[in-house]
């Protein structure tokens, strides 16, 4: 398998609360609340870490799950995230999203 | 020639000046606008009304059912709405209104520009009733028909309305605090004039025995955002709305109450 790079799309306000990242949408004002493991992928997303790195590396690290199971689960949440247009994918390394880091609002 | 007449609305301590030399307007905004009305001659904004007959209104500019457009073109924020044109330089701070002769259009204009100046001030407008009870303020968030304007009146004769559909919330020195506002129903009335920190926030339910339970911190913010009134897709403050409403529901407890419409309910919320 290739690997998947991904980064957080443009024109998003995200914040982590309690632990669980909240992204609100500016076109639309869709607001969206990622559990645990959607919110350790969403901060993994610069760009340049392939999806496979960030599962050997953080989700297996922090999650008692085997690693072939969370690349399988981490790439289904990489689909369903990129086609509510959080994240975008590419084969490729990705420039960073014009926005604030998770901690913070951003444009 | 008339003279024109200057009514200063002051709502969560920002004064906006809204002057008309239209007698009957001016008549129907202070009628409409009574409880916040102040004598402030240095207001934090002013607006110019003219009011335009309905058929020329009509004939101008269509569709009396238009439905709100906000937009920001040049450092200008532009208003429109079936009953209403209207401009704002928050540079200048001044702006202008064309409108029908009612108290609906400049109460939306307030409206507007209240939410546009609070999502820079650490602020909202939530639709929800608010109570002050013992000095502390008490929201009541939800849909239309979740039960905002049936809680505040039940409340105990000891609590003071500030509103029963709109509230406005600013952080202050560290706290958030609920103020009244004039914004009310077409067959409401005003809320009162003063303030208290906000003590909790509820998302109401109906259901036969009142109960509360407290939510998460992100099930809070789910809640504030689905009901804060925002009206601009601008994403800068899109940024600032949410950064607040997290900030609001790390500070502030909230809870989901259901309840039933008897005064029961105020010995669960105090």
């Amino acid at each position: 398998m290739s690997d998947v790079f991904f980064t957080r799309a443009d024109k998003l306000a995200a914040r982590k609360v309690a632990g669980e990242i909240v992204i609100l949408r500016a076109d639309d004002s869709s607001l969206y609340v990622l559990n645990p493991v959607a919110s350790a992928v969403w901060e993994a997303a610069d760009g340049r870490t392939p999806l496979d790195a960030v599962v050997r590396d953080v989700i297996c690290r922090d999650y008692d799950v085997d690693a072939e199971t969370a690349l399988r689960d981490a790439t289904e949440l990489l689909a369903a995230l990129s086609a509510q247009g959080l994240l975008r994918t590419s084969d490729q390394p990705l420039p960073a999203a014009d926005q604030a880091p998770p901690h913070g609002a951003g444009a | 020639m008339q003279v024109p007449a200057t009514v200063v609305v002051d709502v969560g301590d920002v004064p906006v000046a809204l002057s008309t030399g239209d007698a009957a307007l001016a008549t129907v905004l202070q009628r409409r606008f009574h409880r916040f009305l102040t004598s402030s001659t240095a207001p934090a904004f002013h607006f110019d009304i003219t009011v335009i007959p309905d058929e020329a209104a009509e004939n101008a500019d269509g569709d009396r059912d238009e439905d709100l457009q906000v937009r920001a073109e040049g450092g200008l924020w532009r208003l429109r709405r079936g009953d209403f044109r209207a401009e704002w330089d928050p540079e200048t701070r001044r702006g202008w209104i064309r409108q029908r002769l009612s108290p609906y259009a400049a109460d939306s204009v307030l409206r507007i520009v209240h939410t546009l100046l609070l999502s820079r001030a650490r602020g909202f407008l939530l639709h929800a009733s608010s109570v002050v009870r013992n000095g502390k303020a008490f929201l009541f968030t939800g849909p239309s028909g979740a039960g905002k304007t049936t809680i505040a009146r039940l409340a105990p004769a000891d609590a003071v309305v500030l509103t029963d559909e709109i509230s406005y919330v600013r952080r202050v020195g560290g706290r958030y605090i609920a103020y009244g506002t004039p914004f009310a129903g077409e067959l409401s009335d005003s809320g009162e004039p003063v303030s208290a920190p906000v003590a909790a926030v509820f998302g109401l339910a109906w259901a036969p025995d009142p109960s509360h339970e407290r939510l998460a911190e992100a099930a809070a913010v789910q809640m504030l955002m689905r009901n804060i009134l925002f009206f601009a897709s601008d994403p800068a403050l899109t940024g600032h709305l949410l950064e607040t409403a997290c900030d609001f529901a790390g500070a502030v407890p909230a809870f989901r109450l259901a309840f039933a419409p008897d005064a029961r309910v105020w010995s669960t919320i105090s």
